[in-house]
């Protein structure tokens, strides 16, 4: 009983630190970022007011929300393989290709009812990421290609992929914007507050996060995956199939991913336009990493980098600050909440090192 | 003088030669630095910040070749940050090669920024010029194509031959692939493996950063943002492609970049559709490669996994 009381505040005292040190992280880079601004010769004070009310103002909370759906989504599909030993880098083309499998099914099939057309375009976006990352899971079984760069490579090929179409076949007018044909009116998500652009996508991508949890904690497949991932040798002798827990994890991360550019297409852009989901992907990894791969730390993690993203548009409009600076604060963050996680664990190696010397 | 086929010849390989530059000299550092066991995945960053580092050096000395030492030293910054953070501190070496690439975009669009201000008008900075080999230049299609180069040219295909010596025929070389191969019997031998993978990975970004000033200041002449434009992600295509061996990096350079001329060429003559697929070429063979060499990639044994001493 004693033991476990230990335990338990030790573990309590380790998140607690882990929170501080992202908060101190968050802090520092601000301050930097503002650094920039002055050196830019623009208000550092006007600069922070319009990011912080762009991010959380009234009438502008909203817009984080819309900010932090898709990085809800690819935060879970970055978790979701690392899980299992996996490293998706992959989620901006899965994004892609999940908005273009929801474009299809959203503009091409007409006369659906709105509660049958919604459903079958965000099945049909999960099946379409789900599918493009399942590309990588079998490179990696049969063949042993490693996936990090795969999933790099195959976002360059979405990228292209995803321009030709906009530019070539999928042009709504030829010769106009390049842009596809807008989904139609049956397949929209509706948004919830009205005069902003929050949609029904911010529950679906909150609902994700309870599926990601029951996966992950509470069924058999998604033990497996995590021993998979700690311990393959181990899973290999307890019979786990790994290859067949790969297939299945990268088809759901990619799907997670897919669904992200399903619902920015549905619910907010309407169609698919040039680099919609630019840096989406990337920042995924930054929230999953800032929220350990858990579910409650993913949401706010994605909460974060969406206010960060919200706020810098608005810091732009309104301070005429280069949205760049929100970049350099972003990787800052992602920078020094590594750095010091790494930090700690080697401390806290050192401590038990020193002790078990002590014992011996 | 030659004109006709011969000399459309001549000029394609030329242009492909000078395409492939950039992709050579920084997929050539990458090679360093993977081969000391290290899985960069921020050569774009590391680019973006020289392009900019180029352009800025190159207006405050007047000179281009004081841009190209900006450049070198700004890539190599960055390259100490990666190398502390994943060799001392032994960090995610992905995750920190995706945050060098968000900062090498917002830094050098923020800095840009702050040294060029708002001003529409380019700053007319030095740049490099061609600079043709004395006789040599005068041989009919073989001249233009691979003697009336700039200077970074020659430098980076002279650096084939350089760095494969030196990787395989001398011994800090072979340490160097110790490292990456098996750093735990390395260290046993008595070489220093975080001193090595330090100076790789510093020394590799530089050359990064030769690449991305070649962006800048030699085939084109000014910054504009996110400029290097998924070449970093190509000279991570072109290691693999060239299976880890320098003068398969230059021919994965070459062929990955004759797709991209081939495009603007039938760009000029009207067919636009294959544009975006030539494009797409370098990546799509790269995973046709990956598939098919499987697990013989020639890829270091130890790349990507921190190493802890004792």
């Amino acid at each position: 009983m004693k033991i476990d009381k230990v335990k338990l505040k030790s573990t309590a005292n380790r998140s607690l630190t882990s929170v501080g040190v992202s908060v101190a992280a968050v802090v520092i880079a601000l301050v930097i970022g503002m650094l920039l601004v002055v050196a830019m010769q623009k208000n550092p004070m006007k600069a922070f007011t319009s990011m912080v009310n762009g991010a959380f103002g009234p009438g502008y909370f909203t817009e984080t929300l819309v900010k932090m759906t898709p990085l809800l989504l690819t935060g879970i599909s970055f978790a979701l393989c690392n899980r299992c030993g996996l490293t998706n880098l992959g989620m901006e083309g899965q994004m892609y290709i999940g908005a273009l499998f929801a474009t299809l099914v959203g503009a091409y099939v007409t006369g659906l009812p709105w509660y049958i057309h919604v459903p079958l375009c965000l099945i049909a976006g999960f099946i379409g990421g789900g599918l493009w990352c399942l590309i990588t899971g079998l490179l990696k079984v049969f063949c042993g290609a490693s996936e990090i760069i795969t999933t790099v490579m195959l976002n360059m090929i979405a990228q292209f992929l995803i321009e030709y179409l906009i530019n070539g076949p999928m042009i709504a007018t030829p010769g106009g914007n390049p842009q596809t044909k807008n989904v139609l009116a049956s397949a929209r998500l509706g948004t919830l507050i009205k005069g902003s652009r929050l949609n029904w996508g911010y529950f679906i991508a909150l609902g994700c996060i309870v599926l990601f949890w029951l996966f992950i904690s509470r069924s058999k497949k998604g033990y497996e995956v995590r021993v998979s991932g700690m311990n393959p040798t181990a899973a290999l002798y307890s019979g786990i199939n790994i290859k067949k827990n790969i297939l299945l994890v990268t088809f759901l991360a990619g799907g997670a991913a897919g669904l992200a550019g399903c619902i920015e297409i549905m619910g907010v852009q309407k169609c698919i336009q040039s680099a919609f989901a630019s840096g989406y992907g990337f920042d995924g990894i930054a929230v999953s990493l800032i929220g350990q791969n858990s579910p409650v730390g993913i949401v706010f993690g994605a909460l974060l980098f969406g206010a960060f993203r919200a706020g810098g548009n608005n810091m732009m409009r309104k301070a005429q600050v280069p949205d760049s600076i929100v970049n350099v604060i972003q990787a800052l963050v992602i920078i020094m909440v590594i750095g010091s996680q790494m930090v700690l664990e080697i401390m806290n190696e050192q401590k038990l090192r020193k002790q078990a010397r002590k014992e011996a | 003088m030659g004109v006709g086929p011969l000399h459309i010849i001549g000029n394609v390989l030329a242009s492909d030669i000078r395409m492939a530059t950039p992709i050579l000299i920084a997929a050539l550092g990458l090679l360093l630095v993977n081969e000391a066991g290290l899985l960069h995945i921020g050569v774009e960053g590391t680019m973006l910040i020289a392009t900019l580092a180029a352009v800025a050096g190159s207006y405050y000395t007047g000179s281009v070749w004081g841009g190209l030492l900006c450049a070198i030293i700004a890539a190599g910054l960055m390259g100490l940050l990666f190398a502390f953070l994943t060799i001392t501190l032994r960090a995610n070496q992905t995750v920190v090669g995706v945050a060098i690439n968000i900062l090498g975009s917002g830094l050098s669009a923020a800095m840009n920024r702050v040294l060029f201000g708002v001003s529409t008008t380019i700053a007319s900075i030095d740049t490099f010029k061609n600079l043709p080999i004395p006789g040599l230049s005068k041989i009919p299609v073989l001249g233009t194509a691979f003697f009336n180069q700039m200077p970074i040219v020659y430098i980076a295909f002279l650096l084939v031959p350089v760095i494969s010596y030196f990787l395989f025929k001398t011994q800090p070389g072979l340490n160097l692939r110790a490292v990456g191969e098996n750093p735990g019997a390395a260290d046993t031998l008595g070489i220093n493996v975080y001193r090595t993978r330090y100076i790789a990975c510093v020394v590799g970004s530089m050359l990064m950063g030769v690449g991305g000033a070649f962006l800048s200041t030699g085939l084109l002449t000014f910054f504009s943002e996110e400029m290097v434009s998924g070449r970093g992600y190509i000279a991570i295509a072109a290691v693999i492609f060239g299976r880890y061996k320098p003068t398969g990096i230059m021919f994965a350079s070459m062929i990955f970049m004759a797709g991209n001329v081939l495009a603007n060429l039938l760009q000029v003559y009207g067919v636009g559709i294959p544009y975006y697929f030539l494009n797409m070429l370098p990546y799509i063979l790269t995973v046709v490669a990956l598939a098919m060499l499987g697990k013989s990639t020639m890829a270091p044994a130890a790349q990507g996994k921190p190493y802890r001493r004792g």
